[in-house]
């Protein structure tokens, strides 16, 4: 079975990359962290009858006064670290999986009919992703923040919020897949296989889902990872900046926000665990981006 | 001079090892012309590499003996390796596109070489180089010196490239298809030019190539592999006049001959070789479904087709030069035969087949099937019954075939696509059943296209084809990918299908030895034009055009010579 196995060249590879074998065991503790948050957490961070004051910026377990009943201990409010943090890595996580998911269905719909048709949509789409370039990801959040804060009334807007975030994220890392699906549909177009489609008259859109796609998702899947990492990132940064979400809810940005304010007062678990945390998260998920890289171009081998 | 004893190359990869080449033994005198040919896998390639010390990362010699005058090539320490390389064995590639430097002038390139291997200065590496230049047949060398490689023509890179590996004396020339990216007008010079050096030079040149005419046209003695093991080994006439081994009779049976025209190629069984059996009984249902429709295909009447592809402007307000790829071209093919379509590279023989296939979109002109109007590429409607009629087989079988669609779905798609078949699992035998007629199993309907080699491919998008029920069948350069004794079977099977099937066809094709064995008519284009049109017969018997002559002349031949 595992001689099977190893005949296939990602497994092969995969086996013999040690940062690759790191990265992935990380990931995959962390997603199932997140994924399994409401079950395996101590407590329930939003449940607010569930901590009191009286816990506050205790420090974790293994420290002088640190309770076993506090794994990574609390922050000012009696919160659980530890429970805080899985709950927002699961915020975290899911506001960047779907963030991808819009920027992935967007950009590859866009740049797979930008390279395929060509001619003036090409350009049309081109010039808007290069205008998207030239705006920094967290101007984008800023604006898409305060435009919804202007139109939406505040209780709306406060409910919005994770959909508002969602969208800044989205919008700024589209242009990505947009311009590899369109290069790589480029390429693809003038291959033979293509051609005889056109031939044949295919309509344009099978042509383009069921004959061009299968053929550059590899390069896509690459960019899902990496953006994946920065879209985690850039949550963390509006979070962090207060752009994002509220403090109630604890994703892995707000967490360390108000861990910011414990900076230099000597309760450094509440900045740096979850800090950690995020970057650990981020390093292998771009270790694993580099993995799936090396993987798809041989010649980087 | 060189002296290979029992060379044995072993390749080390994750599956574990094996020989590429085993027990090859060879020896090159001075002014000696050596070839190496053999189809591809032969390890013909890697013989040179190892002779060179090139060998990628997972080869290694494993065996043998190689020397070169006194001088051990297999002990040598790196850096005397390194030294040897370009000092005494020089190396010449296929492609003179990527083998110069297209950033640096030819001058630059030859005085780099020049002194990287001799002391001198650099006004006597310029008298040098400039001399080298003159030899190699190159006009005004000392003013064409300056320019760049993108200056020159595919041949005068080629030129340049043996200049450059001219360019240290060397005693042994390695060339690795040296023509085989060349037009045959180009490629029989460079041939003459190899031929010349090795006579005024006494440089002694092994010469690796596919192709048995290059072989046949300069070589003295020649060792024809298989499978990394020499077959056959002599003087040029002898094993090209009387083969002994079998492999090497049937690899002479397989080249198309240009004197004479061949109903079918015989192919001879070779030892260990699976050859392509028809199951007849399974593949009854395609032919019974592809007979339904009677008839010979339809004629095919071109007038007055002319291309301009948009050219570059010439400054910021300059006008935009076009370029003509097709001027004015008239022809007509006959119903139910095959129309052949000869000239070199440029000469716009594939955009004709892409005007017809509507992928190309004349600036004038008029196509006619059967008198019937066939609307060009964006009057075209996608419903037009045009679309099922003209069907492609394209050069490149690696990639007219998706590679993410298993085999069943790239030959199902024709028949649902134009609603030949409306039940699916009808169109799941059909399939299958075409597979078998063109000569492949059954069970490759299930596999990927990268799951087969270039022939078993060039099968497969065949039987796409005929899955149209087409009329008229454009082949576009569908050998030239592919070894001869595969490209035999796929011409075999071209005029099986051509004749049962009664399809009229456009067989492109530059090389006139393959369209000689296909067509009943011809016609000859040159940048663009029109030069010739005929009967096949009559045309190979005495071309009427100059430029026919020549390109008839020029083409290598192996037929009766020796």
């Amino acid at each position: 079975m595992l001689a099977r196995l190893m005949r296939i060249e990602g497994v092969w590879l995969f086996a013999r990359s040690p940062a690759a074998i790191l990265a992935a065991i990380a990931t995959v503790t962390i997603v199932a962290g997140a994924a399994l948050a409401p079950w395996i957490a101590p407590t329930n961070p939003y449940d607010l009858a569930s901590f009191s004051l009286i816990d506050g910026l205790l420090p974790p377990a293994w420290e002088n006064g640190g309770r076993p009943r506090f794994l990574l201990g609390t922050d000012d409010q009696g919160r659980d670290m530890l429970s805080a943090i899985l709950y927002g890595a699961r915020l975290s996580l899911s506001i960047a999986a779907m963030a991808m998911t819009v920027a992935l269905l967007l950009g590859v719909g866009l740049g797979l009919a930008a390279g395929y048709l060509g001619g003036r949509f090409d350009a049309i789409v081109m010039r808007i992703a290069d205008v998207q370039l030239a705006l920094p990801a967290i101007l984008t959040a800023l604006l898409i923040d305060g435009i919804s804060r202007g139109l939406l009334p505040r209780a709306v807007h406060d409910d919005l919020r994770i959909a508002v975030i969602t969208l800044a994220i989205a919008l700024s890392l589209w242009v990505n897949f947009a311009r590899t699906a369109r290069a790589s549909t480029f390429v693809e177009r003038n291959k033979d296989y293509v051609q005889a489609a056109i031939m044949m008259g295919q309509h344009p859109l099978r042509i383009m889902l069921r004959h061009i796609l299968p053929n550059i998702v590899g390069p896509l899947l690459v960019i899902a990872t990496v953006d994946l990492a920065s879209a985690i990132l850039l949550e963390a940064t509006l979070s962090f900046l207060g752009v994002g979400l509220p403090a109630d809810s604890p994703s892995l940005g707000t967490l360390i926000r108000i861990g910011m304010q414990y900076l230099l007062s000597g309760e450094w678990w509440i900045l740096w665990i979850p800090t950690v945390f995020l970057v650990v998260l981020v390093v292998a998920i771009n270790l694993l981006g580099d993995f799936l890289r090396d993987l798809f171009n041989p010649g980087m081998r | 001079m060189l002296s290979v004893e029992g060379l044995s190359v072993r390749f080390t990869d994750r599956f574990g090892a094996a020989m590429a080449v085993e027990d090859v033994s060879l020896s090159v005198e001075r002014g000696e012309i050596h070839g190496l040919v053999g189809e591809s896998g032969a390890g013909k390639s890697t013989i040179g590499a190892a002779i060179m010390g090139l060998l990628p990362a997972a080869g290694q010699v494993a065996a043998g003996r190689m020397t070169l005058g006194e001088t051990d090539l297999r002990t040598l320490s790196p850096v005397a390796a390194h030294r040897l390389r370009g000092k005494r064995i020089s190396m010449i590639f296929q492609d003179p596109q990527t083998s110069l430097n297209p950033l640096m002038t030819v001058e630059a390139q030859l005085i780099e070489t020049i002194l990287a291997h001799e002391e001198m200065t650099v006004e006597a590496a310029r008298r040098r180089a400039i001399d080298l230049l003159e030899e190699i047949g190159i006009a005004n060398a000392p003013a064409r010196i300056r320019a760049y490689p993108h200056q020159f023509s595919g041949g005068m890179r080629q030129r340049v490239v043996i200049a450059l590996a001219l360019c240290s004396n060397p005693e042994l020339i390695i060339a690795d298809e040296p023509t085989t990216a060349l037009d045959v007008a180009v490629q029989a010079q460079v041939l003459d030019l190899i031929r010349r050096l090795a006579k005024t030079r006494g440089v002694g040149f092994i010469l690796i190539t596919h192709d048995i005419g290059v072989i046949a046209q300069v070589s003295d003695r020649v060792t024809v592999l298989r499978d990394g093991r020499v077959m056959e080994q002599g003087p040029t006439p002898r094993v090209l006049g009387q083969p002994d081994h079998p492999y090497t009779k049937a690899l002479m049976a397989a080249v198309p001959p240009l004197d004479r025209r061949l109903e079918r190629f015989r192919l001879p069984r070779v030892p260990g070789e699976k050859m392509a059996q028809v199951e007849a009984d399974k593949a009854r249902e395609a032919e019974d479904w592809l007979m339904e429709e009677t008839g010979s295909g339809p004629a095919l009447d071109l007038s007055g087709i002319t291309v301009r592809f948009r050219g570059e402007r010439r400054g910021l307000f300059g006008p935009r030069e076009d370029f003509t790829a097709l001027d004015d071209v008239s022809l007509s093919v006959r119903a139910g035969t095959v129309m052949g379509l000869v000239g070199e590279s440029g000469s716009g023989k594939s955009t004709l087949a892409k005007v017809i296939a509507a992928l190309v979109q004349p600036a004038a002109g008029e196509m006619r099937l059967d008198g019937v109007a066939l609307p060009p590429m964006r009057a075209r409607r996608r419903a037009d019954p045009s679309r099922r009629l003209v069907q492609m087989v394209f050069q490149d079988p690696y990639s007219s075939l998706n590679s993410r669609h298993r085999v069943l779905d790239v030959l199902s798609e024709p028949l649902w696509l134009y609603g030949l078949e409306p039940d699916a699992g009808r169109r799941d035998r059909l399939a299958h059943a075409m597979l078998a007629l063109v000569g492949l199993p059954v069970a490759a309907a299930d596999r990927y296209p990268h799951q087969f080699s270039g022939g078993q491919r060039q099968r497969i998008a065949v039987a796409r084809a005929l899955l149209s029920r087409p009329g008229l069948l454009l082949c576009d350069e569908p050998t030239s990918a592919l070894d001869v004794s595969i490209q035999a079977q796929i011409l075999n099977l071209l005029k099986d299908m051509q004749a049962r099937f009664g399809l009229t066809t456009l067989f492109i094709s530059h090389n006139l030895a393959v369209v000689r064995q296909m067509s009943d008519d011809i016609a000859v284009l040159k940048d663009g034009r029109l030069v010739e049109t005929g009967r096949s017969e009559a045309f190979f018997a005495a071309p009427d055009a100059t430029y026919s002559r020549d390109l008839l002349a020029q083409t290598p031949c192996t037929g009766q010579q020796f």
